[in-house]
């Protein structure tokens, strides 16, 4: 923390000599705000989650309600700006709606790999010895399996559903960053501040709440956000095999999967659900990559 | 050398076990009967307790382990549920054609992501660096199932210049490398490619910048070492990390084949995965996983010998 804190001071003495003394992060939000495309992204990524969020309120029509007679609409077709589905339902108004389950399984999982993973990571760092050694070897077997194929094969073995999905996608994400804490946590843990503050009758769970989750939790949340984009797009995957989110809630791999059939009518409605996927996904990926150098990790 | 290559074999053994058990826990926590998709609706107790001793459900699931194992190392992953053909030889033909598609696609995302990476980090912070910087992370960033429509929608289906999907027009059965069946393979590859392509970019402009900011680069210019000298140290510098990406890469791909041979109706193990999982195919399913996996920890551990003997920096502990 003093270390980036110091190179965020070293970096700012160029630019803004006054407010060198900033705190470390009142610095990376200051940087953070100068990285007009982060901003952009954040942007873009705010307004999407609102849409979706506000989908009952500001979808044009009904997201289930289709009619066999105004099927494969083009886009720009009067009361359906975006086209229709296979199924005659508004396209725009399904892309709305389909942002809350494609951003839910998307994010959740990792949000959930986030607090598991961390917690392993830092008692296999923080205890050492033989639970490092029971809980790094665990993650090392997960580890061997390629990602894309270990969350098929939970699901594929689980079954569909937004619950398997998102359990399959956590399993997937655990060992990564339960790596990344442990690493941080035993670098972490050698240094001397920790025997310092171990010296002053410090408790074990003290240390491990104040020294050594300050300094895990900022490297291992910057290593999560830039998971999100993988997880949005193997969530909408999984969707788009069939193994997620099920017929016929609007979700946005689910929508791609079905309209497959429409590339010779309709090829611009049908390729519109994976365009949303890619927009937040490389949204995703910019932010995390403007957080990692406002913050100074390297992981 | 030859002690680290033991120590390394040594400890893939564990690891080996233990992915051959998640693989085949992963079936055992499935919900239902696996015997439910074939056995009709209204069998017979009697007929149902004979099935599940033929497939050998019946025996408790240590043992199971253990004798799936013990045929698996022998070669024999069992029968198909669904077809009722040996799963060894279904995964073994799927694999040929997964192979095929994945090494090319290799081939062309680890070229054009060495290069746009090298590019990038040689010519650091200008826009050579901006606009190589901005196509890897669009690579990164693309659902690649969608640029596989993206690219249907564009060759196929208003071009008419490629077919949408198949493998060629004999089927896979009688590939053969002429342009008829080549035709088949190019949209494939070309979609699996760029999930290699904007990783093995980004780590590479990472390696190249790295290296450039290290102090041996400015002892070789100070000496009056041309650039294209300074390069080759470059090059031979960030080999070793650039080839372990490129190694995890490849695994990757064959792992995880799935959607795009989905999108494509590419005969692959990912085609036959799928099939394994909507028929509740469970020998098929379970074989299939554990090929692919054992692939993966195969090729890792290639990786990281490869790794050591260029790079005999990297501690051999």
């Amino acid at each position: 923390m003093t270390a980036a804190a110091a190179t965020a001071d070293k970096t700012q003495k160029q630019t803004a000599p006054a407010t060198a003394s900033r705190g470390y992060w009142a610095g990376v939000l200051h940087r953070l705000m100068r990285n007009k495309l982060a901003m952009v992204c954040l942007a873009i990524l705010v307004l999407i989650v609102l849409a979706a969020i506000l989908a009952p309120y500001i979808a044009p029509q009904d997201p289930y309600r289709g009619a066999m007679l105004r099927r494969l609409r083009p886009i720009g077709t009067p009361g359906y700006p975006l086209g229709t589905d296979e199924l005659g339902r508004d396209m725009l108004t399904r892309l709305l709606y389909g942002g809350r389950l494609s951003l839910f399984i998307g994010i959740v999982p990792v949000l959930n790999a986030f607090v598991i993973g961390t917690a392993l990571g830092v008692i296999a760092g923080f205890v050492g010895g033989k639970t490092n050694m029971a809980i790094m070897r665990t993650i090392d077997v997960f580890y061997a399996f390629p990602s894309v194929l270990l969350a098929i094969a939970i699901s594929g073995a689980l079954g569909a559903g937004i619950l398997n999905s998102i359990i399959s996608l956590t399993v997937v994400f655990v060992p990564p960053i339960a790596r990344v804490a442990e690493s941080v946590t035993t670098q972490t843990r050698s240094l001397d501040f920790v025997d310092a503050a171990r010296a002053s009758g410090a408790s074990a769970l003290t240390i491990i709440r104040v020294h050594v989750l300050g300094n895990v939790m900022g490297p291992v949340f910057v290593y999560a956000t830039s998971l999100v984009s993988v997880s949005m797009i193997l969530a909408a995957g999984l969707s788009f095999l069939g193994l997620g989110v099920k017929p016929p809630e609007p979700e946005w791999g689910l929508m791609l999967n079905t309209l497959r059939t429409a590339i010779y009518s309709q090829p611009y409605v049908a390729a519109l659900p994976g365009a949303m996927i890619f927009a937040v996904s490389i949204c995703f990926n910019l932010f995390s990559d403007a957080l990692r150098s406002a913050m100074d990790v390297k992981v | 050398m030859l002690q680290y290559l033991l120590k390394r074999l040594v400890y893939a053994v564990p690891i080996a076990l233990g992915v051959s058990l998640v693989c085949f826990l992963m079936v055992h926590i499935a919900p239902g009967d696996p015997l439910v998709s074939v056995l009709p609706a209204d069998a017979s107790l009697d007929l149902q307790n004979q099935m599940r001793a033929a497939y050998g459900f019946d025996k408790p699931l240590p043992l199971q382990f253990a004798l799936w194992i013990l045929r698996a190392l022998s070669g024999d992953l069992g029968v198909s549920i669904a077809t009722g053909r040996p799963v060894a030889a279904e995964v073994w033909r799927a694999l040929g054609n997964t192979f095929m598609l994945a090494v090319l696609a290799a081939l062309i995302g680890f070229i054009l992501g060495g290069l746009f990476g090298f590019v990038a980090g040689y010519w650091r912070d200008t826009w050579i660096d901006r606009v190589a910087s901005g196509l890897s992370i669009v690579g990164v960033s693309l659902p690649h199932y969608w640029m596989g429509m993206v690219l249907v929608i564009v060759f196929s289906v208003q071009l008419n210049w490629l077919p949408a999907t198949g493998a060629g027009p004999g089927g896979s059965a009688d590939w053969v490398w002429d342009w008829a069946h080549i035709r088949f393979l190019i949209l494939p590859a070309v979609t699996m490619s760029v999930i290699p392509l904007g990783i093995v970019a980004r780590s590479v402009r990472a390696l190249v910048a790295d290296i450039l900011s290290q102090e041996f680069v400015d002892a070789l210019k100070a000496k009056g070492l041309t650039d294209r000298g300074v390069l080759l140290h470059v090059v031979k510098n960030a080999a070793p990390t650039g080839l372990a990406v490129m190694g995890l890469q490849l695994g990757y791909l064959l792992g995880g084949s799935i959607l795009i041979e989905t999108v494509f109706a590419w005969p692959g193990t990912g085609f036959l995965l799928g099939n394994a999982i909507f028929q509740r195919d469970l020998p098929l399913l379970q074989g299939t996983i554990l090929v692919l996996a054992m692939f993966f920890v195969t090729l890792n551990l290639l990786v990281d010998i490869l790794q050591t003997w260029l790079d005999p920096r990297i501690k051999r502990a």
